[in-house]
């Protein structure tokens, strides 16, 4: 086994190109799935049962199908009822409403677990219900939330080499090139996983942070 | 008839032929009840006799199947909003009842000084500089100015008690609403809490209703003494009629158990040595 160390240098600037592109991918997606994972949970306490049947219906899609199949209707069967968007976006899309589906079942169970106390002292207050969620109840959801959605944001990064199926150049689509036209396979996958490690590691110790930042 | 002088000042709080049925329970049953401005009312009663509820529909936390609520004559709707979803409208914030919980209730996220300048600042708009001011005024007059930036978790249930009272009246109400707000404390932490409730009841302009079982401290403060059962109320006059001399061969019963763990007072002259044992 060798390891060619100017070799591995030489191919680091095209590695770090598609790892720019990972990130970009996982940080627009996890956006997405918290924005529209928030709003499923809240839309689930809807009091219109069509819309809570709606929800019901998106979780129980987006769970029970793959996250490729998912990107392959989304990326090859959409354009062909005319809706054509770039692999780029295709990609935060799929990732962002495949999350959101797990996000919001986890946003449900912190909402649910905010004490019925705090709302009738919300309500004794006279804030309004929507003040009352900004300011009172999600806080309190969020915080013991963030380990969840530290695990979720590693767990999307973690599988953006499906993203390569639909031609988006990510980091494992830009070693996998790199090994087919040096035919060396050691220096790229190896640096490619370190470059995972080196992303996953930070954000997994950002969130213990977050996590521990405030002691109320 | 002793009522006659409960009903000088007008009725600010009025209960007409209430009926609050939990499934098959029927939890208050064709209750009609008024209190006039500025009255101390002191609710008492077995467990389950419905006091708290008789709070919690003031305050429209309950909704109701029959009858009419009214504070300072508004009506309290029977169906209660839904505030656990956004979308829900504003609720009414013309009645100013202020209510504080037997679980405290403060926000566990905001420090001391803010679970009381929150809702001044979000539902009265009051300035900033005001509402701070506002809660120190009532962090002092509770005796924990000096708790202003701590955690609500780090205080103990009697200070939060007194935080959670605060937060109350930084919102300027009209009808405060305490319900049994000493039930979850420490023996040795209940007298701090009544201390500051009794300043209120000299010093405020409020009318106040308190679910307690400390009768001492009923006695002490209350103008009226309403005693529940069923969702009834089976007595209702001073003190003096209700607590120390009752007529009503229930009261009298009740009374004698809960004499015995009073714990708001050393033992006072009407009670006797057997019962308060």
């Amino acid at each position: 086994m060798d390891f060619d160390i100017a070799f591995a240098w030489s191919i680091t600037p095209e590695l770090l190109s598609g790892l720019w592109v990972t990130v970009q991918v996982v940080v627009l997606g996890f956006v997405l799935a918290v924005v529209a994972g928030l709003l499923l949970a809240i839309a689930q306490r809807s009091p219109l049962p069509l819309v809570r049947a709606a929800c019901a219906g998106y979780l129980s899609f987006f769970r029970s199908t793959p996250l490729m199949v998912q990107l392959y209707v989304l990326f090859f069967a959409l354009p062909l009822a005319g809706l054509t968007l770039p692999a780029f976006a295709t990609g935060v899309i799929g990732l962002g409403l495949y999350y959101a589906a797990y996000i919001a079942e986890a946003f449900r169970g912190a909402i649910d677990d905010v004490p019925a106390g705090q709302w009738e002292a919300a309500r004794a207050l006279d804030f309004e219900p929507a003040t009352t969620w900004r300011r009172l109840i999600l806080p309190q959801a969020v915080k013991p939330l963030l380990p969840v959605l530290g695990n979720y944001l590693i767990g999307m990064f973690k599988e953006t080499p499906l993203l390569a199926v639909i031609t988006i150049p990510e980091l494992f689509q830009a070693a996998k090139q790199v090994a087919g036209m040096t035919y060396r396979y050691n220096e790229p996958y190896t640096l490619m996983a370190l470059m995972f490690l080196a992303i996953s590691v930070p954000t997994s110790l950002l969130f213990k942070y977050l996590e521990h930042r405030r002691h109320a | 008839m002793p009522e006659q002088s409960f009903h000088s000042a007008p009725a600010q709080i009025v209960l007409r032929d209430v009926v609050k049925d939990f499934g098959r329970n029927r939890i208050i049953d064709h209750l009609n009840l008024s209190i006039p401005q500025r009255q101390k009312v002191a609710l008492i009663g077995p467990s389950g006799s419905g006091k708290s509820t008789v709070l919690r529909l003031i305050k429209g936390l309950e909704s109701y199947q029959h009858g009419s609520i009214e504070v300072a004559g508004v009506s309290v709707p029977e169906k209660r909003r839904g505030w656990h979803w956004p979308g829900a409208g504003k609720p009414a914030t013309v009645h100013r009842v202020g209510m504080v919980f037997q679980q405290f209730n403060l926000f566990p996220h905001l420090s001391v000084l803010e679970n009381i300048t929150e809702a001044p600042l979000r539902v009265l708009k009051v300035s900033e500089e005001e509402a701070r001011a506002r809660a120190l005024a009532y962090l002092d007059m509770v005796g924990l100015r000096h708790k202003a930036d701590a955690w609500p978790g780090k205080l103990s249930g009697g200070q939060q008690q007194r935080v959670a009272i605060a937060r109350a009246l930084a919102m300027r109400p009209q009808v405060m609403l305490f319900d049994e707000v000493t039930s979850a404390l420490d023996p040795e932490l209940v007298a701090e809490v009544l201390a500051v409730i009794r300043t209120i009841a000299h010093e405020q302009q409020t009318t106040m209703l308190l679910v307690t079982h400390e009768m001492g401290f009923a006695r002490d403060i209350a103008d009226r003494v309403l005693f529940m059962e069923g969702g009834r109320i089976v007595a209702d006059g001073t003190p003096q009629e209700i607590l120390v001399n009752p007529v009503n061969e229930r009261t009298r019963r009740f009374l004698n158990v809960v004499e015995r763990r009073d714990t708001s007072q050393p033992l006072a002259e009407w009670q006797t040595p057997t019962a308060a044992l």
